[in-house]
């Protein structure tokens, strides 16, 4: 069973995308980026992923490099990261964790499963574990009951679409261009092809993030996915104060699409 | 002639590249179909006499192969009287073993009928052969180079842009080589269609670990039959830096079958290893997967990666390639580090004793065999991987020894 499926399924209920907000913990202290996550939360994000800091974030570009460079400045440390998303849970809302592999391996990966699910967490999405490496995540998140996110991307073959979904549970997540993260202008037209692909394969809900900053943008790809994923936009947001307003226009995005159709 | 370089040994990882529980492919999945299709072109290649030759050729008429088997006597004469002998990847043209994996993968990037190369470099020696590989084949050079690495390798740096490669600074995290990677990585994801990521050194994810290494076995099947030719028996030690491991992996492969041979990597001991200052992953490392695969690693409790430091560009890095981390486990080969003192000792040794300024690199494997002739006496034959020359360390030759103009 799916921890994120009542999620996905009340976003569907109301004909619409849910709205998926992503900060790192710790950014830009661990007590900052619980008040952030608790704006994200009562001002419209259905779910948010909670970024584990890592020195070495190869898929991310620059302002999430920046953000989790100074969170490890800051001096977070992984055991504060349930601290992180028990607020959020203390809070109403949902949370899963995104996090890079090495930082789950050293904490131990029954550890990390376990100390996640006993903090609230419901899943936890993972861009550098592909599901051929992932015998011992698979184990440890059925064993403790978390929801797994693997990657689909548009270069993934159709066998590997295949293999992706059948060991996800909760949620796909499409990166929506060949890239880093970070806000850009337009929405990919990559992002509607790769999510028609994923669903012949599969009736899971389908995420779709990468580059996407406004409300417009959101609105364009709630048209074609059940998750709008935002990351760095809210990283700028921190920056710039604004994490309210950003989560109403993209909450109020993911609600258009319905409208319009 | 390759001989058999590139044939497939019973020493190869499995189908998804795991040595046991090392290597495999860590990694986003937007990358997996480029390895994928880099796996099967490479498949075909190794067995395919057109790319055998080809690679035959570039290697003989372009880098200089085979590379001499010079004695060091002069300086075995500090080693308690051993024989040393030294495999001279230093007259390699563009100055180190790096040559001989970029134009194996540089003629696969061709067969793929990409473009555009990118590369990480570290000492910049990786970097000036791959530019070197992309002029003389027609193909685009972006290369990515921490910012402190583009400080104390500044000649590197210009030789890059005479051969009309771009070199890019990495200016995030320790802004030295694996930042240089993750930047690399990151131009890969976007830009895959046209792009190959040339790697360096015989690491990230499968199957760079064995392709690299394949491109490298010509060192150790010259120089076996060379120290067979000149000392009239196998070498008692083979002694190699270890950086990411890709000049000792392909010397240790041409002994790897004798049992008789002693395996040994030389790592960067920094400041020692009793303090945080070095780069000595298999020595003092812990189990972890970075930049695509599961090896030894320098990180911490929380597995955030340590920044490793070395007076040695080439060997700073906090990871290693994953078949070493097999090896040492096995005991097929031994790991020991060197301090930078060490290393400079040896530099200037061999500079003065046998008219050879080697890289600071191969000055670890140097340091080391003067250890190993110690303990093995008067009797020892020990070859030495001569990596890489030293021209491109003066800078720090000068900031160690002082030597700058007398006054
Ligand atoms: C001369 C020389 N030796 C050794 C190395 C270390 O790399 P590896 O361990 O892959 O041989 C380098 C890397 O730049 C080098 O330039």
């Amino acid at each position: 069973m799916s921890r994120l499926e009542p999620v996905f399924s009340a976003c569907r209920a109301e004909s619409r995308a849910a709205l998926i907000g992503y900060l790192p913990a710790g950014y830009p202290t661990v007590e900052g980026s619980k008040d952030v996550l608790r704006t994200m939360v009562s001002s419209g994000c259905d779910l948010v992923e909670v970024g584990l800091p890592f020195s070495d974030p190869v898929m991310d570009g620059v302002t999430i490099q920046r953000a989790a460079e100074q969170a490890l400045r800051g001096g977070f440390r992984v055991r504060d990261l349930f601290g992180v998303v028990e607020s959020v849970a203390a809070a109403g809302g949902r949370a899963v964790v995104m996090t890079y592999w090495n930082p789950v391996l050293a904490y131990g990966v029954d550890r990390f499963a376990r100390d996640l699910a006993a903090a609230g967490g419901l899943g936890v999405i993972t861009p550098d574990l592909v599901p051929d490496e992932g015998a011992e995540w698979i184990a440890a998140t059925d064993a403790h009951d978390l929801d797994r996110i693997f990657l689909v991307a548009p270069s993934s073959t159709e066998e590997r679409i295949a293999l992706t979904a059948r060991s996800s549970r909760g949620f796909l997540y499409a990166t929506s261009v060949m890239g880093v993260t970070g806000a850009r202008d337009v929405v990919s037209s990559a992002a509607p092809a790769l999510v028609k692909r994923v669903r012949e394969h599969t009736d899971m809900p389908i995420g779709v993030g990468l580059g996407v900053r406004n409300g417009a943008q959101a609105a364009e790809l709630a048209a074609f996915a059940d998750g709008v994923i935002v990351g760095s936009a809210f990283v700028s947001a921190v920056q710039d104060d604004t994490v309210a307003a950003l989560t109403e226009e993209l909450a109020s995005g993911v609600r258009q699409a319905a409208a319009a159709v | 002639m390759a001989r058999g370089q590139l044939a497939p040994t019973p020493h190869d990882p499995d189908e998804r590249g795991h040595f046991g529980p090392w290597g495999g492919r860590f990694m986003p999945e937007a990358l997996i179909a480029a390895v994928d299709e880099l796996a099967a072109f490479y498949e075909k290649a190794r067995v395919d006499p057109e790319f055998l030759d080809e690679f035959a050729r570039l290697l003989r008429d372009f880098a200089g192969r085979p590379s001499l088997l010079t004695e060091a006597p002069k300086f075995a004469a500090h080693a308690g009287g051993a024989r040393i002998f030294l495999k001279r990847e230093d007259l390699n043209h563009t100055g180190s073993h790096k040559i001989n994996n970029v134009l194996g993968q540089a003629l696969l990037t061709k067969r793929m009928g990409k473009k555009r190369v990118i590369a990480e470099t570290g000492a910049g020696q990786h970097g000036v052969a791959t530019a070197t590989a992309c002029a003389l084949m027609g193909l685009d050079c972006v290369v990515y180079m921490g910012e402190v690495d583009t400080e104390r390798q500044a000649l590197n740096v210009a030789r890059m842009r005479l051969l009309g490669a771009r070199v890019i600074p990495v200016k995030t995290g320790s802004r030295t080589l694996k930042d240089a990677i993750n930047e690399a990585l990151r131009d890969w994801v976007a830009n895959v269609d046209d792009t190959h990521y040339l790697l360096g050194t015989a690491a990230g994810p499968h199957p760079f670990p064995v392709l690299v290494r394949d491109f490298h076995r010509i060192i150790g099947i010259e120089a076996r039959e060379q120290i067979l030719e000149k000392a009239g028996r196998l070498p008692d030690v083979v002694a190699a830096c270890v950086g990411g491991g890709s000049n000792a992996i392909g010397i240790f492969h041409g002994f790897i079958d004798d049992p008789s041979v002693r395996l040994v990597g030389l790592e960067p001991g920094g400041d020692g290893i009793d303090t945080d200052r070095h780069g000595a992953t298999l020595t003092a490392g812990t189990p972890g997967s970075l930049h695509g695969a599961m090896s030894y690693v320098l990180q911490d409790e929380d597995g955030q990666i340590a920044e490793a430091h070395s007076i040695s560009a080439g060997l700073d890095y906090p990871g290693v390639g994953p078949e070493h981390a097999f090896l040492k486990d096995s005991g097929r080969a031994e790991y020991r580090p060197v301090t930078d003192a060490q290393a400079m000792e040896a530099f200037a040794l061999l500079s003065r004793e046998e008219g050879i300024i080697p890289a600071v690199e191969s000055a670890h494997a140097l340091a080391g065999a003067l250890v190993l002739g110690r303990e093995l006496g008067p009797d020892g034959l020990i070859l030495v991987n001569l990596s890489g020359r030293g021209d491109k360390d003066m800078d720090t030759a000068i900031k160690w020894f002082g030597l700058g103009v007398e006054s």
